[in-house]
């Protein structure tokens, strides 16, 4: 695709949406029968897979810990998930991205109630549109409370970013490519606390604070739409194996 | 996996006390760096080079520059290749091999901020469109590990980047390397509720979170990075902000 002339036009964005309007969400809870825990996020044009195994023993032996679990995270895309085959296997962009997924995670589990053990989060982008980290922390959060591992709350994730000048709220992959800005961000929601921020592009001090706000709107709309997915499936399915 | 070693439960809680009452183990303030030091062109095979000390924390940085071919959804652009290297004798916690996590998000940081901030006019370095342009590698060597690694390793690399000569190849038609911006990376840590820049590497392996903030000339932002597993709210963020844009000044200064 060519440059767009004008990324926002009327107030309105290629898609039609406003700049403080989320991508349609679809999150499902418990989609696979093997993981412990899982769920599926469609954000837009991006289907992203979350499965959660744990907490178990930890292999190799010696990255066992005495007193805590560990919190291992795997972010990966499929080579179809985007317009050019991307090549299997880590590359150095997702080993970041699992860092500083597992970072944003760590924060709300209980890993001390689990010594010697590990929790694995395996998060796999199916069909990628810009924001798949933010969806895979959103997906992998709510797969971690399917699989009943206890946390203080569940971490919400969306990304933010510049276009035409404008802050807006969850960028898809023309205005990531063509925008100025893209800032991921998780938080803790009930506590309004960042566990994960990412930024690259330019931002001024105060278009930084209005894209913020921007952010914490967005992630009570996901944190919203994660408890309901999860509230659902409870909800109908009690009682039954799942 | 830990990069910041192994710390006692006494010196733990000695950091974390000192911070609750705005105070640090080396008796620096908490907006205060240690002494950082910028020498130019220490590496005469590179194209570029820099030396970066920061309190005992030393990292090298080497450009080349390379005929190579554009990126296929890039054309007109010239390349950029930031990597870095936690070596062996750096530290007793690094090991030799393929960089881990760690370096990698190292890299990635330095090249997000000069990427970002168009530091270099990429489009200047195409020499034939979709064929031949110039790849600027920046190799990032942190030769002693004693804390922030990340901003003297973005220090060393736009360092690396004024000292550039240019190369003497027909097809170098510039009459300077197309630096425009001095993004300067400045990171605050979080320990016990209190910030502080530049952590020495005690503190780095007590800290709950950190946040790297890269910002130009003008104070804006062209990148930012949170580590660790602890979090900010939004006011500690604002205050970091307000922080790593002073403090960007002050290293800028070094560059000279």
């Amino acid at each position: 695709m060519e440059k767009p002339e004008k990324l926002i036009v009327d107030g309105k964005r290629l898609d039609g949406r406003a700049p403080d309007e989320l991508r349609p969400l679809k999150i499902e809870v418990g989609i696979l029968e093997r993981a412990n825990g899982s769920a599926y996020v469609e954000l837009g044009a991006n289907k992203v897979l979350a499965a959660v195994y744990g907490p178990r023993e930890m292999h190799p032996r010696h990255h066992q810990q005495p007193d805590t679990a560990v919190l291992r995270c795997r972010y990966n895309m499929a080579p179809f998930s985007v317009e050019e085959r991307k090549r299997p296997g880590p590359d150095r962009r997702s080993v970041e991205i699992s860092k500083v997924t597992r970072e944003a995670l760590e924060q709300v589990v209980f890993l001390k109630l689990y010594p010697r053990s590990v929790i694995d989060v395996f998060i796999e982008v199916l069909q990628a549109d810009a924001g798949t980290r933010t969806a895979g922390i959103t997906a992998a959060a709510v797969a971690l409370a399917d699989a009943g591992v206890p946390m203080r709350d569940i971490v919400s994730s969306i990304a933010v970013g510049k276009v035409d000048g404008t802050i807006v709220l969850d960028l898809t992959n023309d205005e990531d490519q063509w925008g100025t800005t893209d800032m991921p961000i998780a938080m803790v929601p009930r506590k309004k606390l960042i566990t994960l921020l990412q930024m690259d592009g330019h931002f001024t001090g105060e278009e930084f604070k209005q894209a913020l706000d921007l952010a914490f709107k967005g992630c009570e709309q996901i944190y919203d739409a994660q408890r309901q997915a999860l509230r659902e499936k409870y909800a109908i399915k009690r009682g039954n194996k799942k | 996996m830990n990069m910041y070693g192994i710390v006692s439960s006494v010196k733990r809680d000695y950091i974390a006390d000192l911070a609750r009452q705005g105070k640090r183990v080396d008796t620096r303030m908490l907006d205060q760096f240690r002494e950082v030091s910028v020498e130019s062109g220490p590496i005469k095979s590179a194209q570029g080079s820099a030396r970066v000390k920061i309190g005992k924390t030393q990292v090298l940085a080497g450009v080349k520059l390379e005929h190579a071919e554009p990126f296929s959804d890039r054309p007109d652009n010239g390349v950029l290749i930031v990597n870095a290297e936690l070596l062996p004798l750096a530290s007793p916690t690094f090991e030799p091999g393929r960089p881990d996590e760690n370096a990698i998000e190292l890299a990635r940081v330095v090249d997000r901020g000069i990427r970002e901030s168009e530091a270099i006019d990429l489009e200047k370095l195409v020499i034939k469109s979709g064929e031949d342009v110039w790849a600027v590698f920046i190799d990032i060597y942190a030769l002693d590990h004693d804390g922030n690694l990340i901003d003297a390793s973005a220090l060393a690399a736009i360092a690396a980047l004024l000292n550039v000569k240019l190369p003497e190849d027909e097809a170098w038609t510039l009459p300077e390397f197309p630096l425009q911006k001095k993004p300067v990376a400045v990171t605050v840590a979080k320990i016990n509720g209190k910030l502080m820049v530049d952590p020495r590497l005690d503190e780095e392996s007590v800290m709950d979170a950190r946040i790297t903030m890269t910002t130009i000339e003008d104070g804006s932002i062209c990148a930012m990075q949170k580590g660790g597993i602890g979090y900010f709210s939004r006011e500690e963020l604002e205050q970091a902000y307000e922080l790593a844009r002073a403090k960007a000044a002050e290293l800028r200064a070094k560059l000279g």
